[in-house]
């Protein structure tokens, strides 16, 4: 409908870590596209944001925001976890 | 306890690794102990200041700065680990067969030594700046597990000092006369791996195009967090779901520097 808007601004998805948890747990994005993939830690310790079936690794200091890019992805799941907190830090990105 | 035992022996264990091979690489140069200790001091206060740095590092470049950071230094340490397999590949031979007594390998081998001085600084600044942010959530956490959590990283620490110290002495052991052979392919391959983890970095971060993501998935037949999928991944780049970028990167370093090391290697009969 309004390819040149498509075309311009990335898909942005957000995550927010609160008490070692990730919110939301899952979370749908569009298959075959590029997404903006915002995190923010609300906890005062840092994480750090990890997807081996991503292929994504990065640092989220306490308080903390950062900006990842993720895909263009195949329909499917895509698990995460923090890794200093891989007990409670879980979640799944579900490409559709 | 255990937790963070383990966290911190991952992120201890490639920079002990790296130290390992390096020290052992240079086996023979003159105060090569003095250059791996200010490689290490100024690699530890270098990653104090970059884990305070967090967050504004995090914020630069829109949001890649954290990226291009890393890649930055991962691209210093191919070149270094290129220019040193390369050296190698020159002067190896005749340190091997005369030790010590060549002024001009000496004199050589200082400016050598002085750059894996850099190297070693920088792997240790990138590993250890992730580490001490961990431990330095941990010790901000709550009371009651920190003593245990704490004495849990210290254990990881001494852990991967440890792994890279069974290296060394290992790779020691190697008779000289295939030593440089073991030492320069593992190197090759570290430096080539890093170069992928550099395609990786910069592609999470937008500033270069993934090609085909992934290029390909064995992640079912040797997982990343399968033991021999780490360890791959630690010593050769493993990489189970590896986009175009990263493999062509990777790719492209290995020849290149396979190539240098061929053509610098002098063409004289060996002596042995």
């Amino acid at each position: 409908m309004f390819p040149l808007a498509s075309l311009a601004a990335d898909l942005e998805a957000t995550l927010t870590i609160k008490d070692h948890q990730f919110t939301p747990s899952e979370l749908k994005v569009p298959a075959g596209k590029k997404v903006k993939l915002l995190v923010s830690n609300l906890d005062s310790t840092p994480e750090e944001f990890e997807s081996h079936e991503l292929n994504r690794e990065k640092l989220v200091a306490g308080n903390g925001k950062v900006t990842i890019y993720v895909g263009p992805l195949a329909p499917g799941k895509y698990p995460f976890y923090g890794e200093f907190h891989d007990k409670t830090a879980r979640g799944v990105i579900v490409a559709e | 306890m255990f937790g963070s035992a383990i966290i911190v022996f991952r992120e201890s264990l490639e920079a002990a690794l790296l130290i390992g091979i390096i020290a052992a690489a240079t086996r023979g140069l003159t105060g090569r102990n003095l250059w791996l200790a200010i490689g290490i001091g100024a690699g530890l206060g270098g990653a104090l200041v970059v884990a305070g740095l967090t967050e504004t590092i995090a914020e630069m470049a829109e949001g890649a700065g954290q990226e291009l950071f890393n890649a930055a230094i991962l691209g210093i340490a191919v070149l270094m680990l290129g220019w040193h397999n390369i050296w190698m590949a020159t002067h190896g031979r005749e340190m091997a067969a005369q030790a010590k007594s060549m002024g001009h390998a000496v004199k050589s081998g200082q400016r050598e030594m002085s750059a894996l001085a850099i190297l070693i600084a920088l792997a240790v600044l990138r590993e250890g700046s992730e580490t001490a942010l961990f431990l330095y959530g941990l010790a901000a956490g709550d009371g009651s597990s920190r003593v245990s959590m704490l004495s849990g990283g210290l254990l990881g620490l001494a852990a991967g000092i440890g792994a890279g110290w069974v290296l060394y002495s290992g790779l020691a052991r190697i008779p000289l006369r295939h030593f440089f052979t073991v030492t320069s392919a593992l190197i090759l391959f570290l430096a080539a791996g890093m170069a992928g983890q550099m395609a990786r970095l910069l592609i999470q971060g937008d500033l270069i195009r993934p090609l085909a993501s992934p290029l390909w998935d064995s992640s079912s037949l040797l997982p990343m967090d399968s033991f021999l999928g780490n360890l791959l991944h630690i010593f050769a780049g493993y990489e189970a779901r590896p986009s175009g970028m990263q493999v062509l990167f990777y790719a492209l370093t290995f020849l290149v520097i396979l190539f240098g090391m061929r053509w610098s290697r002098p063409r004289i009969p060996q002596a042995t």
